[in-house]
């Protein structure tokens, strides 16, 4: 048999039937499949001489293994036959693809859905995951699923990982745009609280103002990163945790596993790299719009000119500020991802597990968050910061 | 190991964590075959198709396929034994992110070097082959219970497996559906010639299409029969094995 040839196709004509002679091995996997387009319907590259055939047949007698990428050519080919009203003798093809073309019928195949490719933000995705192993790698401590994503978003930022565009963009949508409002609502109403108490304490000391310095700072290094990670947290954490529960109970995660599609590329490296990304993000904007809600109670309360005010806040503020929270923020953003994946893909695979997975990664967040805080505010204390 | 023989289970022992659920079992499956592992609810035939498909590593015994034992390599080795398979999950398991094509496109897109047009043109295939052309750029969620295991059968079938593996293929589905996905699924392996293995614990369907097969029992943990579902009604004297067919004989005759 011609099992390694490549699969050929070749026209002989005679009179009005034509017949095409298929051989070698027909495998869809290897792509070398001819296409009927190619595959000379008589109408093409014949001579002005020979008229288009009244019907088509086949001799398969040197036709090798084929799977559905013969059937798939000879479908098409039907339908190309049927338009332009060919006849189709199907005598000469194997019984079994008979059998298959039986199932199959020639209306015009509706078109496939659009593809969703991989855009702007999945190539954002792959400079992201650079970064990210590279902080990674620096941690030192590294969970069996942390070093797991570390050598995926390795992979990843040498494209040789199979994360799709998709899952990290609807995931950064999850992560970020959807939670602004309420991380406007609860930044501006902690920057005004802030803002309350220290003039209502400051007053009594004539020292009005430092007012600005007071919910500047406090914002910028404490409030603001450990708000917006909590936040995070009980949405996107637990989001998350529930999502792949639900996954899990469904099934989907052994499908991937069957397919060979590790799970860590599919589920988890977008989660926790959205995530990360987005929570330095969410961090400076929260900062913005919580000194905005210091500002408006300050300048109400005070007698300050708000140019004086905003002055005053610069002073008190230095970029090293915003570098600290932004470290912060990452490594918040980071432990939130990891735990809760971690949490969904562990949860049991009924209903009930899929809420308790949901309720335990947003409790581990929320300590989880308050316990590393406490390591950086030790951590910058040594460092004399 | 016998030259028609695809897959070879010897010595098999499962079980989660100390909890044993099935040992000593031992069957093989011919190349071209329909084979049914059968037993009531909770004899662990999930749990045997789960070690046949790489989701869980056997306490003892070999799985060979095609010769090769499945466990003793590292997950490349796995992955590419099991490239070669395709498994229907009992309730489709579609990946609920992906539309219908995009579920039956992901392995595609995987695993080969095909460009977009060539996956799209095979997906279609695919979906038409179960029936299922209508509904390819639906959810998941949007499907009934029965067009959720055709796009799973298209999904299994998307890579031209040699195996396919089948959890409760019929299982709540009404008999109708039930009675036409069985027919699907013969259609289909005449026409491709796979090797099916099928787990179920209903018989019409088992009787219908299976033509080897073992039998596990939960009390025993192990395989207390062996041969088609045909065979056993007619021929098996175990009593638990009767009591099993003859329930089932007596739902069928109404
Ligand atoms: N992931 C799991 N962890 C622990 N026990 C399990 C798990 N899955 C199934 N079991 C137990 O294994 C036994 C066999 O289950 P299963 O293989 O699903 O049975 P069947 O498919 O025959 O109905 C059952 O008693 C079930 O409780
Ligand atoms: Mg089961």
């Amino acid at each position: 048999m011609s099992e390694a040839n490549s699969p050929k196709v070749t026209l002989r004509q005679d009179g009005a039937h034509a017949t095409l002679l298929l051989s070698g091995a027909w495998i869809g996997r290897s792509g070398d499949t001819p296409r009927p387009a190619e595959a000379m319907l008589p109408e093409h590259g014949t001579g002005a001489d020979r008229a288009t055939p009244a019907s088509i047949g086949f001799d398969a007698t040197r036709l090798g293994r084929w799977d559905s990428a013969l059937i798939d050519f000879l479908w098409q080919l039907r339908r190309l036959a049927a338009g332009r009203g060919i006849g189709f003798d199907e005598s000469g093809l194997p019984d079994a693809s008979r059998r298959l073309l039986s199932l199959l019928d020639d209306s015009r195949p509706a078109p496939l859905p659009p593809r969703r490719g991989p855009g702007l933000l999945a190539r954002l995705g792959g400079a992201t995951t650079t970064a990210l192993t590279g902080a990674l790698n620096n941690t030192g401590e590294l969970s069996s699923l942390l070093g797991g994503l570390t050598l995926r978003a390795g992979a990843a930022s040498l494209g040789r990982a199979r994360m799709r565009g998709i899952d990290l963009l609807d995931n950064l949508y999850d992560a970020g745009p959807s939670a602004l409002l309420i991380i406007t609502v609860v930044n501006v109403l902690v920057g005004a609280i802030l803002a309350f108490v220290g003039v209502v304490q400051l007053r009594r000391l004539a020292a009005d103002s430092f007012v600005a310095n007071l919910v500047g700072l406090a914002l910028v290094r404490e409030m603001v990163p450990v708000m917006t990670a909590i936040i995070m947290a009980g949405r996107t954490g637990g989001a998350y945790a529930a999502r792949i529960a639900t996954m899990q109970g469904n099934e989907e995660l052994d499908a991937l596993a069957a397919t060979g599609i590790p799970a860590t590329d599919y589920i988890v490296l977008p989660a926790v790299l959205s995530l990360t990304a987005m929570m330095p993000v969410l961090y400076l904007y929260g900062c913005v719009v919580g000194i905005a809600g210091g500002f408006v109670v300050a300048i109400a309360m005070l007698d300050i000119t708000p140019l004086a005010y905003i002055q005053q806040t610069r002073m008190s503020l230095p970029v090293g500020e915003f570098g600290f929270g932004l470290l912060k923020s990452f490594a918040f953003g980071l432990m939130i991802a990891v735990t809760s994946c971690r949490i969904g893909m562990k949860a049991g695979r009924s209903a009930a597990d899929v809420g308790s997975a949901a309720t335990s990664a947003v409790v581990v967040g929320i300590v989880g968050t308050i316990a590393l805080d406490a390591v950086f505010a030790v951590v910058a204390n040594a460092v004399g910061r | 190991m016998a030259a028609d023989t695809i897959l070879e289970v010897q010595g098999l022992e499962l079980a989660y964590g100390t909890r044993v659920i099935q040992r000593d079992l031992g069957f093989s499956v011919r190349r071209g075959s329909i084979f049914a592992v059968m037993g009531g609810s909770g004899c662990g035939k999930s749990t045997v198709l789960r070690s046949l498909v790489g989701l869980l590593r056997p306490a003892a015994g070999r799985v060979l396929v095609g010769g090769e034992d499945y466990w003793a390599g590292d997950a490349a080795q796995r992955e590419a034994i099991g490239r070669r398979f395709g498994v229907l999950f009992q309730n489709g398991a579609l990946w609920s992110s992906l539309s219908v094509a995009e579920n039956v496109a992901l392995p595609l897109r995987m695993f080969t070097r095909l460009d977009n047009a060539a996956i799209d043109s095979l997906v279609r295939l695919k979906l038409a082959l179960v029936g299922m052309e209508h509904a390819a750029a639906l959810s998941p969620s949007e499907l009934s219970g029965g067009m959720r295991k055709r796009a799973g059968l298209a999904r299994a079938l998307a890579l031209d497996p040699e195996v396919l593996f089948f959890d409760e293929p019929s299982a709540g589905l009404d008999p109708v559906t039930s009675k036409r996905l069985d027919d699907l699924i013969l259609q289909l392996r005449d026409g491709f010639g796979q090797t099916i293995v099928l787990v179920s614990h209903e018989l019409p369907s088992l009787l219908a299409i299976a033509d080897d097969g073992v039998f596990l029992d939960a009390t025993t943990r192990t395989a207390i029969a062996h041969g088609s579902p045909k065979a056993l009604r007619d021929d098996s004297i175990n009593p638990q094995v009767q009591a099993f067919m003859r329930r089932e004989r007596l739902e069928q005759e109404g």
